[in-house]
């Protein structure tokens, strides 16, 4: 992601004949694997991926071509831009909220305090554990709680939405709080030490000194937790699944699913929606694609040059 | 043993935080406490404690590893072989590439960079598909050869790590070794790959951690009749049938996350400092 960084040492390499050729003659070991399987696991499929989707296909082998007409339905599916708004404000709950979460917290453990390293060890837990068993541990707790309202999780769609903000909050803001401290720590003491001569006080020198200095934790934080929220699936599977669903137009539209699991459950409806799931999926990518890049852009400008 | 005062506020918050970090612990309590009651009791009364009625002992236990006609050990070998074995194979061969990326600069080795950066940013619903296609022709589809699979897709992040600390290390050493003699793999393997040491670790860790809870590329590759991985056999208990036996699955879900939270405590230091470096380079 670091595009600027990678001119630094071009020079050097072009002088160093003495250790590129020789390594150059290696290509079939040193590259070779890596490149075939990136070919395999990569290349392949996005390629494939993007012909398939204006093609009509059960398997690849019987895909006939049919144009726009996938995207066209894939667009004018209700469940799709239901996913998308529930996507997007998904996305702005759980970027603001954890990132004001864990960024507080990380202020506060890297203030002199005791028990600061256990804490951050607690905080830091959830993420070893997987998205599809972290939905299964919340989805019997929040039904426990809903217990006792005579209601349960999937009974309502602001139930599963919310339900979702929090296992995810729970989640990722210990992720993010790492990075968080490991950019703080690196604030120059020199520069809080005249912040302090200068007589700043502490919320001066938190938005003039030390939100600057930190400015690429947060663009690293807002692009993981911007594409992490786009990409959410295995919570959302394992938390609701999709349910409830109701009936829109004409078309079953899952009131609690996210973008990547109606791209999943449009592909298993039957043969005749693969096109269309495989256009979607292409739609997909190409705004997580739009909103990474861009995101980086917007927050790189905002960051100080040391 | 140096003596540090603390301030009033520091202690207020000290206990402030203690409170949160039960908060934050408080599910995995919740699971452990339920995976040792009789089913009808997670229902009625998940936040009681087990107490002479609901209390099974290790019943749970007994039942989840054997129910859903799907050994649990079988399930976490299977985990294990794939993570170690994909692991592996991307730290080594994605480690070569980047030395022969940061060092040769060719347009090949250009394009391939670029290609990787882009598919860092490529979400895995655009290939899931076709992935799953290809993977069935080439016979990708067992726990032992669906590494190449995972070195494939996930060399996109592991090159890139790689790339921005080889640029970083001094080429003179790397000179030296050639003027002395020695080839190309005595180089990397004797000189470059002991310098990489910490990004060989972060990148360890970050791909341990997506491969060992990654559910859907194994569940839709996998010969999912013969082959399952721990997150596949709990949505597979809890999500193909009506009515399931939520203490025998707590029972599981917590076999599968002790040994991982042990794990963590042990090495806990690594894990977030890999984490940490992880994401300043990214």
């Amino acid at each position: 992601m670091k595009l600027k960084k990678k001119k630094t040492n071009d020079g050097t390499a072009v002088n160093s004949w003495l250790i590129r050729r020789p390594i150059k003659r290696w290509f079939p070991l040193f590259v070779l694997p890596t490149f075939l399987c990136f070919v395999i696991g990569f290349i392949w499929p996005f390629a494939q991926g993007i012909y398939l989707s204006f093609c009509n296909f059960n398997i690849p082998r019987d895909a006939q071509w049919v144009g726009l007409s996938n995207y066209a339905k894939a667009f004018g599916d209700a469940s799709f831009s239901h996913a998308f708004w529930n996507t997007a404000s998904f996305a702005v709950v759980s970027i603001l909220l954890i990132n004001l979460c864990a960024f507080g917290i990380a202020y506060a453990l890297t203030q002199k305090m005791l028990g600061a390293n256990l804490f951050r060890t607690v905080f830091f837990m959830p993420n070893l554990i997987g998205g599809v068993v972290l939905g299964y541990i919340w989805s019997m707790i929040f039904d426990a709680v809903l217990k006792h309202y005579n209601t349960y999780l999937t009974s309502n769609a602001s139930y599963g939405f919310w339900g979702l903000v929090i296992l995810v909050a729970w989640q990722q803001i210990g992720y993010m709080m790492i990075i968080y401290i490991a950019g703080l720590q690196a604030v120059p003491s020199d520069m809080l030490e005249a912040a302090k001569i200068d007589g700043a006080n502490s919320w001066q020198t938190l938005t003039r000194v030390i939100i600057p200095n930190v400015m690429s934790s947060i663009t690293i934080c807002t692009f993981l937790t911007l594409t992490n929220s786009f990409k959410m699936f295995d919570q959302n599977l394992a938390l609701t699944g999709g349910a409830p669903s109701v009936m829109m137009n004409g078309a079953k539209v899952n009131m609690t699913e996210l973008l990547a699991l109606n791209i999943y459950s449009t592909y298993n409806i039957n043969r005749n929606w693969h096109g269309v799931a495989q256009a979607k999926a292409v739609i997909f990518f190409l705004l997580v694609a739009v909103l990474a890049i861009g995101q980086l852009v917007a927050t790189r400008s905002k960051e100080v040059q040391q | 043993m140096k003596k540090t005062q603390y301030s009033l506020g520091s202690r207020i918050l000290t206990v402030l935080f203690a409170l949160l970090c039960l908060v934050w612990i408080f599910p995995i309590f919740e699971v452990l406490i339920n995976s040792f009651k009789a089913n009808d009791y997670v229902n009625t009364a998940a936040f009681a404690l087990p107490d002479k009625e609901s209390f099974v002992g290790w019943a749970n236990y007994v039942k989840g590893v054997t129910f859903g006609n799907y050994p649990f050990v079988k399930a976490l070998g299977y985990s294990l072989v794939i993570t170690v074995l994909s692991v592996a194979l991307i730290l080594l061969f994605t480690s070569m590439s980047a030395w022969y990326i940061a060092r040769v600069n060719s347009l090949f080795a250009k394009i391939f960079y670029y290609l990787c950066l882009f598919s860092m940013i490529v979400p895995f619903q655009m290939v899931m598909f076709t992935l799953t296609f290809t993977a069935d022709q080439l016979k990708l589809n067992t726990p032992f050869t669906i590494p190449v699979i995972y070195l494939g897709f996930g060399a996109g992040m592991a090159i890139f790590m790689f790339v921005g600390f080889i640029k970083g290390l001094p080429l003179e050493i790397e000179e030296a070794v050639a003027i002395d003699g020695g080839g190309p793999i005595c180089t990397f393997f004797m000189v470059v790959l002991p310098m990489l040491k910490p990004t060989l670790i972060s990148v360890g860790i970050l791909e341990v951690m997506w491969v060992l809870n990654d559910y859907l590329l194994p569940y839709l590759v996998l010969d999912r009749t013969k082959y399952m991985t721990i997150p596949i056999l709990v949505q597979y208990l809890k999500g193909s049938y009506g009515s399931v036996d939520l203490g025998a699955t707590m029972a599981v879900i917590m076999l599968s996350i002790v040994p991982v939270i042990i794990l963590y405590i042990f090495c806990q230091k690594h894990i977030i400092k890999g984490v940490a470096a992880g994401a300043v380079k990214g």
